[in-house]
């Protein structure tokens, strides 16, 4: 008697239950229904880009790590863990020491040359209304120029007998240099070519760092008697430009760290080691010499700097976005 | 007083002069390098060798020089390579990248967060410290030394996705309800409404991802090392080692030549170039 009643019991409350789902599912299924549709086709849409992320940007990164902590080298069937010894390796080759120093005194003379001088050129531009497209689009053209063609020119010019900046040096009575073959003039040499092909670039960032001043901070600076063009630039252009100018400082940074064209074509890192620089120094040791340990932990160092320089940037554009 | 003065006295005001003068100068200094370059690429030998200052050759060699450039090394070859590779590499990007796109704006789904954080993960990734592998893949799936080598590891572009997304993020929903009930389907919606809609940030990938991909070498120097496949930044280089710089003339027309093509086409839509190359160096 009990079993039949419970099975009532739960007919009973199964039709209840499918009473209910017959009052309000259509809408509620239709809903699912539509709801599981969007998904699929957004995971059909999307299939490709994760495919193709997963095989072109995750595994990779996961791969330098792997070959930067084991033994393996190119063809090897085999492979162990070998914790840092790569990285100690490394952090004691003379060599890498002296790509890291050369490479962090090139930074130090590009990026401050040519967040300035993009600074005072955006400044200059800014400054009047006639030619502005004009000036902007001649100091801009290096940046966009084919770098290993442009790099064969600049190798003319700095010629040390039939080059145009010697010949010059000569004729008002400056000493020549060979510049791309001496080691105390070949990084200089190369951080002018660098500072020729980002200025423009720096230029671009201010000028809409300029266009983003309200015009009416400069109204009052003019009622408080700030007239000179020179009093508005120290009074309020400059100041409003600080936070942009840190993030061109950050992001004219990560460009110049990853040069690599005017080394390869130019230099090869010689005389020496004298213009050796990182990522040409990653370049060499992983795709010349074949070793895949060490040229998978200069890659890791190389990786590790660029994420905490952008991790900076980042913070900055978020910094600039409560600015306004 | 009349327009024509005004505007006069203001072009002669001591700071116009001074603003004109400043650009002027640093606008010269920038243009050396290409003027230097275009004025060997016309001159003969014995002109390149003898020290003058003169742009203008005395003797015009400049069709002697342009024929050697094109006739010596295989720079056509090397300039055709390069349209193909960017135009594939372009034409990959956008098929890939804008329904992905489309997906994360428009589209409620799961899991679609993380794959918009594995699209901010590839942005922060730069391309030469995943080499490596990218190497060993194409080499396991044998296609190194191939135009397909110097195309696959830029099949999708993190930027682009996160430029589409942006773009269409503010188009309004109703018009995706819209187009669904005129009965299109979404890949439909993506190719004639979105992507059309989005014609500007359309222009600004395809600038940036032209000229990145023209201008690359570090790639290319991985990826090829037949003659035949090379694209132009490579193949001058090899033109450069070959003639070891003895023939200036004719190295300095392939240079030009292989400067020129981007050069003209951001002398066409400059405000483009600017735009498109300064948000994709931002990222």
């Amino acid at each position: 008697m009990r079993e039949p009643r419970a099975s009532t019991d739960a007919c009973h409350e199964l039709s209840s239950r499918d009473g209910a789902s017959t009052f309000r599912c259509p809408a509620a299924s239709k809903a699912l229904g539509r709801g599981l549709r969007e998904a699929l086709a957004a995971w059909i849409l999307a299939g490709p880009s994760v495919f193709f992320l997963l095989m072109l940007y995750c595994l990779p990164v996961i791969g330098v790590f792997v070959i930067a902590f084991t033994n393996w080298q190119f063809g090897a069937a085999t492979l162990s863990f070998v914790g840092l010894a790569n990285f100690r390796e490394v952090i004691a080759d003379e060599d890498f020491r002296s790509s890291l120093r050369n490479t962090a005194i090139y930074l130090l003379i590009v990026v401050p040359g040519t967040v300035s001088l993009g600074l005072l050129i955006a400044l200059l531009i800014e400054g009047g209304k006639s030619c502005r497209s004009f000036y902007r689009a001649i100091h801009f053209l290096p940046f966009m120029a084919t770098m290993s063609a442009m790099a064969i020119a600049w190798e003319a010019l700095l010629h040390p007998t039939i080059g145009l900046v010697n010949q010059t040096l000569s004729a008002i009575g400056m000493p020549a240099a060979n510049w791309l073959r001496d080691e105390h003039t070949v990084l200089l040499a190369l951080a002018a070519i660098g500072i020729w092909q980002n200025l423009g670039f720096a230029m671009v960032l201010f000028l809409a760092g300029l266009k983003s001043i309200p015009k009416d901070i400069y109204d009052a600076a003019d009622v408080d008697g700030a007239d000179l063009w020179l009093d508005r630039l120290r009074t309020v252009t400059l100041p409003m430009l600080g936070p942009v100018s840190m993030f061109v400082v950050i992001v004219v940074a990560l460009r110049v760290f990853a040069s690599f064209d005017t080394v390869k074509v130019l230099t090869q890192g010689g005389p020496g080691h004298a213009s050796e620089m990182l990522l040409y120094t990653l370049y060499r040791e992983s795709f010349e010499y074949l070793r895949a340990g060490y040229g998978a932990a200069i890659a890791v160092v190389f990786l590790a700097i660029v994420v905490t320089l952008t991790l900076v940037q980042a913070h900055l554009m978020d910094r600039k976005v409560h600015y306004q | 007083m009349s327009t024509r003065a005004l505007r006069a006295c203001q072009l002669l005001s001591p700071a116009a002069v001074f603003r004109h003068t400043v650009l002027l100068a640093t606008g010269a200094l920038i243009l050396v390098p290409f003027v230097w370059m275009v004025s060997l690429s016309i001159k003969p030998p014995g002109e390149i060798f003898r020290t003058s200052f003169s742009f203008w050759p005395v003797q015009f060699y400049g069709v002697e020089n342009y024929t050697k450039a094109v006739t010596q090394a295989p720079l056509p070859r090397y300039l055709g390579n390069g349209v193909m590779i960017c135009a594939l590499i372009l034409a990959l990007q956008m098929l890939v990248c804008a329904p992905c796109a489309y997906a994360l704006a428009k589209l409620r789904f799961a899991g679609r967060d993380t794959l918009f954080g594995l699209v901010l993960i590839g942005l922060l990734l730069p391309h030469q410290v995943l080499s490596l592998p990218l190497f060993i893949l194409g080499y396991q799936i044998g296609i190194l030394n191939t135009y397909a080598a110097l195309v696959f590891p830029y099949v999708v572009s993190p930027f682009g996705i996160f430029l589409f997304r942006q773009f269409f993020k503010s188009m309004p929903d109703d018009v995706v309800h819209a187009a669904r009930l005129d009965g299109l389907s979404e890949t439909a919606i993506v190719w004639k409404i979105m992507v059309p809609t989005a014609l500007p940030a359309v222009i600004a990938f395809a600038i940036f991802s032209i000229v990145s991909h023209w201008n690359d070498l570090f790639w290319p120097l991985i990826a090829v090392h037949d003659q035949s496949l090379m694209p132009p930044t490579l193949g001058i280089m090899v033109f450069k080692s070959e003639e070891a710089g003895t023939d200036y003339g004719p190295l300095m027309a392939a240079a030009t030549l292989v400067v020129l093509p981007l050069i003209v086409a951001f002398l066409a839509a400059q405000r483009w170039f600017i735009e498109g190359l300064a948000e994709g160096a931002i990222k």
